[in-house]
């Protein structure tokens, strides 16, 4: 099939998707919305469609990032605003569409944004609201707009074009525009893409492979995940780029087997683009062939490091090896391979299209462009974001996600996952770049990003990073599989208040040990967390140590709930609540927690209105 | 056993990079990976056993027991840790009388943690033979496996 004719096709489908004179309704289904119950609504929803109607306008469509307040469900009907409702549940569906579609009811109370720039009386736009603003949304440029299992709505907003013009470009020239882009891999290490392509397209030895990283390891990350389920043709599309550049035939893609959503997508998305030729041989009459398959990880965070995961597709252990000789020089088979991260594959199509000079303008002089973001912990607006590399920290957490809810104090942002560090508070100011989060001990990551409050507890996290580490650790080099054993038992005691004074000295020195002799990434960067929370949050390793006190309340080992006799009204709220009936007490008198038998899961504390129930 | 493992071989051509997908395949119709599937895909592969057993103990996935019928997977990833996923482990713990890693004696239920299912915007988040359930409370998580029973 001619570009020129699948385009058409594709225009034609957008107008009907987007026809203003047509009604029609858009439901987030990716995992966060479904994970908030959009799964039960879809069904409400079909139910009224059909029942007036209206089955082919009703869409599934990707995540808009607000995953604060999913599940969320747009409505458009001709001569109405098109509106963006929050927290539409299933009961909620019924009254929410009738008012709507028969009484042109805009209920306002569960309204989030109008989304076609007309105003609403007390609606905000959707460029307006807080969260949006300050975003520039290029990786995210068709999540939650498209209907992602539909190739034609990625077509028909500019979709496979970059490729088009790729293929009329020699690869030098794709490489070239790369590099002026000032692209960094999103993966992590932060290298630049062009410059990876160069070495690949150079380095001898044939056939040569594309490999996409999508195993997003690090536990509060989703953005991979995000872009694939709500975008699955971009990754796609820039994977053909990078295969025409540094001339392979064959790509892989690596994808989490915790993502089964994803995984579905794409293999959906493969075999649309094979149908219309856009993969395969000959791609659109110019010779060019490239196939892609995928391969499913099975659960071991090392496999996102590069050479452990080219290991994981070679069928063996997924164990990483040192560099050099880097995967662009002897990978696959001990072929030239290129790997890189799902976003940084997302950004290849546009700035193909809009040139390296549009990208360029983005970002900071050494980071470029614009990065995604996965803001979750204590942050009033969960979700997923995409600014300018150079935001301020606190423009990304205050601004954006909205600070720290329930009225409580900021205490930390925990950047880069389990190799990254916590950032406090007097950090907030600084523009987030690769090179400015590394100075402060931290590292940019993939991206997660997860706020800290008063109630978290940063010993506790420093150890619950470690024992990730710990737990993930493949075992190859003696300084990783010991010294993360070591580091995890001695804060296990800190934060069981078993710990001595030299026992800190001791931690941090094993932390710089490890730092220094691991083999891979995992060793190098598992202290991270460790000697950022000594650095910035020393006191709370004290009073753990000289005091046996959490100043948080969290670490379970020094942790107690009483209940206040004075306080207590004896409503049996906890008495019902707690999971292993540890609470005693008749009704209208005061209750006692038998300490043996408590679990410390806190039930208790969340239920009683009269905050009878305190930590010691 | 024989015929469901032949079936999953006929898919293959019987090259290493095959070892993981095959495994995943015998999982799906075990449940787990069977001791005598191992020494099968080694013979098919053409590997030592030893090789087999080293790739399915390095990957978390590969269950080398049977599994109960309800498979609980409790997010432990950061954002899920922040707002509280140990107590709802602790409280699943409690409840079961079975630790993360181990299955119920009635074969009812496995519990395991998990390092992050990407949906941490709605954390704690809980899982429950693939249907996920984000902002959950410990007493809310008992409540989901009592109706389970
Ligand atoms: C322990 C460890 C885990 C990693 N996990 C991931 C991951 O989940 N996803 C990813 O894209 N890169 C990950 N990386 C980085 C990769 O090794 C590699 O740098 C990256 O995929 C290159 O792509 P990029 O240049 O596009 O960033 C990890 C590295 C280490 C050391
Ligand atoms: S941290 Fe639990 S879903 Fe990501």
């Amino acid at each position: 099939m001619r570009f020129e004719t699948i385009r058409e096709q594709a225009l034609n489908a957008w107008t009907d998707f987007d026809a203003p004179g047509k009604p029609r309704i858009l439901v987030g289904t990716a995992t966060c919305g479904q994970a908030a119950g959009a799964g039960a609504s879809l069904d409400r929803i079909r139910a009224y469609a059909a029942s007036r109607n209206l089955a082919d306008r009703v869409w599934e469509v990707g995540c808009l990032g607000l995953c604060y307040a999913e599940p969320l469900v747009e409505l458009s009907q001709p001569e109405l605003p098109r509106i963006l409702y929050a927290g539409v549940l299933a009961n909620d569906v019924e009254p929410l569409l009738r008012g709507y579609f028969e009484r042109g009811d805009l209920r306002p109370d569960m309204a989030l944004a109008t989304m076609n720039g007309a105003g609403a009386a007390g609606i905000a736009r959707f460029a307006d609201l807080p969260m949006i603003r300050s975003q520039v949304r290029v990786v995210l440029r068709n999540s939650g707009i498209i209907s992602p299992g539909n190739a034609y709505h990625y077509i028909a907003r500019g979709g496979y074009e970059g490729l088009r013009l790729a293929l009329s470009m020699s690869p030098e020239q794709v490489i070239e525009e790369v590099q002026a882009s000032g692209l960094r891999g999103r993966g992590g290490a932060g290298f630049p893409t062009g410059t990876k392509w160069e070495l690949c397209r150079k380095a001898k030895g044939e056939p040569k492979y594309v490999v996409c990283n999508a195993d997003e390891g690090d536990p509060g990350a989703f953005m991979d995940r995000s872009v694939i389920e709500n975008d699955p043709h971009s990754i796609i599309e820039g994977m053909c780029i990078a295969a025409w550049a540094i001339g392979a035939e064959q790509g892989y893609i690596y994808a989490r087997a915790e993502y089964p959503l994803a995984i579905r997508r794409l293999e959906q998305a493969l075999q649309q683009v094979r149908d219309m030729g856009l993969l395969g041989s000959n791609i659109l009459g110019t010779g060019f062939n490239f196939q892609i398959r995928i391969k499913k990880g099975a659960g071991a965070f090392v496999c996102g490091e590069e050479t452990a995961l080219l290991a994981s597709i070679e069928g063996r252990r997924g164990m990483p090896h040192s560099r050099p000789p880097f995967p662009a020089q002897e990978g696959l088979s001990g072929k030239p391979t290129n790997i890189n991260n799902v976003e940084t594959l997302a950004n290849i199509p546009v700035i193909i299209t809009r040139g390296s000079g549009w990208y360029s303008r983005h970002g900071t002089e050494k980071s470029r462009g614009t990065k995604t973001f996965a803001l979750a912990g204590k942050i009033a607006r969960t979700g997923l974001i995409e600014v300018p590399l150079g935001t301020s920290l606190r423009d990304i957490v205050f601004t954006i996600g909205g600070g720290v809810p329930d009225g409580r104090q900021f205490k930390a942002v925990q950047t880069g996952g389990p190799s990254g560090g916590c950032l406090s508070a007097e950090y907030l100011d600084i523009a987030v770049d690769y090179e400015n989060l590394a100075e402060a001990g931290a590292i940019m990551g993939s991206g997660g990003m997860v706020v800290m409050d008063d109630e978290t507890c940063m010993v506790d996290v420093a150890r619950y990073f470690v024992e990730f580490t710990q737990r993930e650790s493949c075992g190859k080099c003696a300084p990783c599989r010991l010294g993360t054993r070591q580091m995890l038992r001695i804060l296990t005691d800190i934060c069981n208040g078993r710990a001595k004074r030299e026992d800190l000295d001791l931690l941090e020195e094993i932390a710089h040990v490890v730092q220094a002799a691991s083999l891979c990434g995992l060793g190098q960067t598992a202290p991270n967390p460790v000697l950022t929370t000594l650095r910035y949050y020393k006191d709370e390793y004290e009073a753990h140590v000289r005091d046996h006190r959490c100043p948080a309340g969290q670490c379970p080992g020094l942790l107690r709930y009483v209940i206040d006799p004075e306080a207590c009204t004896g409503c049996t709220a906890c008495v019902r609540k707690c999971t292993v009936n540890a609470i005693a007490g008749k009704k209208n008198q005061p209750h006692v927690i038998d300490q043996e038998t408590c679990i410390t899961c806190g039930a208790c504390y969340a239920v009683c209105r009269f905050h009878a129930v305190t930590k010691v | 056993m024989q015929q469901q493992l032949q079936d999953v071989f006929d898919r293959y051509t019987g090259e290493q990079s095959e070892l993981i997908p095959i495994l995943q395949d015998i999982q799906d119709v075990f449940g787990y990976i069977p001791s005598e599937a191992m020494s099968e895909t080694a013979r098919f592969l053409n590997l030592p056993a030893s090789t087999v057993y080293g790739v399915t103990t390095f990957y978390a996935q590969f269950h080398l027991s049977p599994q109960g019928r309800n498979r609980i997977h409790v997010c432990q990833g950061t954002a899920c840790h922040v707002r509280g996923a140990e107590k709802i482990i602790t409280a699943i713990q409690a409840h079961l009388g079975i630790a993360p890693g181990e299955t119920s004696q009635d074969f009812e239920f496995s519990l395991e943690g998990v390092a992050c299912f990407g949906s941490c915007a709605l954390a704690p988040v809980l899982v429950v033979n693939d249907t996920v359930y984000g902002k959950v409370t410990p007493a809310q998580a008992v409540d989901i496996l009592e109706a389970l029973r």
